[in-house]
């Protein structure tokens, strides 16, 4: 899958998990950009990524994750 | 927003995704209940929060929430440092799973160690929501999920030491507490997970990473569970259901296969999921569901399906029967008018997605669930929870016959040209208590499901009902009315606070199958009496408008009281200055003390 069409995906459930039509994310983007973005936001943005993709991240997984790059990453390994 | 909140089936996913913009739009709505939610924690909140935040506003409450800490509900219960009393909770739940059972028996145990155990288990939580209902306000607990696996397999549930059969035999402990405590309502985690299936709700990931009591697309079953249990607490339960005839009470169309044509009956597997179906209304209505027919029929044929022998359901069992051509968005509004509830407090079940369709948007606040096959139908309603229990009392089972005596009045009120020679004829007799024990259940209920005859809209908690006996300061009076064609219940209450020569009516509701009896004015006879007895001498009514109570807004009027102010919004102060010689309002009934 291409990285790109995973941002734009990424970006959305983004979009909607923090109820901002314009948000616009890059690699670089993390929690101390985002307001809402705390530990528990960030199991709603695993979880509607896990049903975006088709996805079931193990606990190893979601360890260390820095920023949306590391995210995508870690997505573009699982989709293949 | 497309997204659908409360009828079956609903998108999770799509909730959670999208929490933000419905809560946005759900709070924009006008006529909000405000309630105070103390969420106590024993597991992560989190999300469940703006879940149930969501269920709440859905259901018209508007909630400002409490968070205990984490970990720590037995703590910030048993210990409040007063934060928890200062925020005054209207409703605590208590957010806890199997993972907060803290001692469990190990193989070798005997029955005896034990049910020593879950009785001290049991207790911790029971002794922490006790905590909580010493602040007067009712206390939901969740019973426990089953453990997600089994060091013994299928022994577990038989031996002692066995932990399915310990969570089993804690939850049975609970189930007791809430059915034997006041205030005390169980949320049923253990049916939850049966119902998702084990390994899909206790998904282990959500408890090892972010210790949430199940996965997080099951949160929002768990919130509308929780959700449910509230909001029938504060009188939003539905109340009718208006329900389609072909191919959704009964299989085929009885004007075109007529009566013996039609699939109902234990024969067929089509046959027997609507009988289930008919079965599963029948329990609705013993329990004071208001059935009722809306179907493009001929009245004559929808008739005879009912006079098979093989259908559950008679006619009898309904209230309304609109059988004809009419459009069914007008056979609703015209049957609520008839029962005399708001059309928002029925349930439309049609298996035609056109006819649902129209009623969503014709007559807003109707609950219209998607229908599926009719295997499916009972998952429709039954998901939901429109029709949540919390207290069951005597009248509920009633209703049904009430609202159909109702009807019979209707008829014989045709054959009279004076309509105080009509009430004469009912026989009415009214029965005046003043709150007690006894009766506190029903009137805690009525004073808060009441929205029509409501002058004030305060609500009450049981624990507030309660402290109102014998007060010296306050004059409570429930009223009942018995005629001739039976017993209505208690339908009235009244709450008056004395200070010095002056009473302010505090409440006044009354329900609305006795409108136009003259009850209230025969309330108010017993009013002025109770009130002249503690040396009063000015009574002072209060009328606040809501979107519901316009019928009384000039009730004061109509039994003498001066109106002495209106501001803008509409709300108004009376005034009756009780006279030496008050002469008794209401003579079309007897009447009579029974404390």
């Amino acid at each position: 899958m291409e990285m790109q069409k995973i941002l734009a995906d990424v970006q959305e459930i983004f979009r909607d998990n923090f109820d901002d039509e314009e948000l616009v994310i890059d690699r670089s983007t993390c929690a101390d950009d985002i307001e809402d973005w705390d530990s528990l936001e960030q199991i709603n943005l695993l979880t509607a990524i896990e049903k975006k993709f088709g996805l079931k991240f193990k606990l190893e997984d979601v360890r260390g994750l820095q920023n949306v790059g590391d995210l995508l990453d870690l997505i573009a390994r699982l989709v293949g | 927003m497309a997204v659908n909140i409360l009828d079956y089936p609903f998108d999770a996913d799509l909730i959670l995704q999208k929490k933000r913009a419905i809560k946005r739009e759900l709070r924009a709505k006008e006529n909000l209940l405000p309630k105070k939610v103390a969420i106590m924690s024993g597991v992560t909140v989190g999300v469940m929060q703006d879940i149930l935040e969501i269920y709440l506003l859905a259901n018209g409450i508007a909630p400002e929430f409490y968070q205990g800490q984490y970990g720590l509900f037995y703590e910030n219960l048993c210990f409040d440092d007063g934060s928890l009393a200062q925020f005054a909770p209207d409703v605590i739940y208590i957010h806890t799973s199997m993972r907060n059972l803290k001692a469990m028996p190990v193989p070798g145990d005997t029955a005896e160690d034990a049910e020593k155990l879950a009785q001290a288990e049991a207790g911790r939580f029971l002794q922490a929501a006790k905590a909580g209902l010493a602040l007067g306000c009712p206390v939901i607990l969740n019973n426990f999920e089953l453990p997600p696996y089994r060091v013994m397999g299928n022994a577990e549930a038989t031996n002692p030491g066995g932990h399915v059969r310990f969570v089993r035999r804690v939850n049975e402990i609970l189930a007791q507490a809430a059915d034997e405590t006041p205030n005390l309502y169980l949320n049923d985690l253990c049916y939850l997970q049966a119902q998702h299936g084990m390994d899909a709700f206790s998904d282990q990931t959500a408890w090892y990473a972010y210790k949430y009591p199940c996965a997080l697309d099951k949160i929002p079953y768990l919130a509308q569970s929780v959700a449910n249990i509230i909001k029938s607490l504060l009188g939003r339960n539905k109340k009718a259901l208006a329900l389609d005839l072909d191919n959704t009470l009964w299989g085929g169309i009885i004007g075109d296969d007529g009566p013996e044509g039609i699939t109902m009956g234990m024969e067929t597997p089509a046959g027997m999921a609507y009988a289930e179906f008919q079965q599963y209304l029948k329990e609705l209505s013993a329990l004071g569901v208001l059935l009722n027919v809306d179907s493009k029929n001929e009245e004559a044929n929808a008739v005879a399906g009912f006079a098979r022998a093989d259908s559950v359901l008679k006619k009898d069992d309904f209230v309304c029967f609109k059988a004809n051509w009419e459009p069914k968005s007008h056979n609703l509004v015209a049957m609520a008018k008839e029962i005399n509830i708001f059309p928002d407090s029925f349930v439309f079940i049609d298996d035609n997605p056109a006819e649902r369709e129209i009623i969503r948007q014709q007559v807003p606040g109707v609950a219209v669930p998607d229908l599926g096959a009719p295997e499916e139908y009972i998952h429709s309603i039954d998901r939901s929870g429109y029709f949540e229990v919390t207290n069951l009392s005597a009248d509920d089972q009633k209703r049904v016959a009430m609202y159909k005596q109702n009807a019979a009045r209707a008829e014989m009120q045709a054959s009279f040209g004076d309509y105080s020679e009509y009430l004469r004829s009912l026989e009415m007799r009214g029965e005046f208590g003043h709150f007690d024990n006894a009766h506190a259940e029903r009137i805690t209920q009525l004073i808060n499901k009441s929205n029509q005859f409501n002058l004030t809209t305060r609500r009450y908690t049981a624990a507030e009902i309660e402290s109102l006996i014998g007060d010296p300061n306050y004059v409570t009076l429930y009223a009942r009315l018995v005629d001739k064609f039976g017993d209505n219940g208690i339908i009235a209450n009244v709450i008056g606070h004395v200070a010095g020569e002056t009473m302010d009516i505090d409440l006044w509701v009354m329900s609305c199958r006795v409108l136009k009896r003259d009850l209230e004015k025969a309330m108010f006879d017993k009013l002025v009496e109770d009130a002249q007895a503690k040396g009063v001498k000015v009574i002072r009514g209060h009328y606040y408008p809501t979107a519901k109570n316009l019928l009384v807004k000039d009730f004061y009027a109509t039994i003498g009281f001066e109106l002495k102010s209106e501001d803008e919004a509409g709300n108004k102060e009376y005034e009756f200055v009780i006279p030496a010689d008050y002469q008794p309002q209401c003579d079309v009934m007897e009447t009579l003390r029974v404390d």
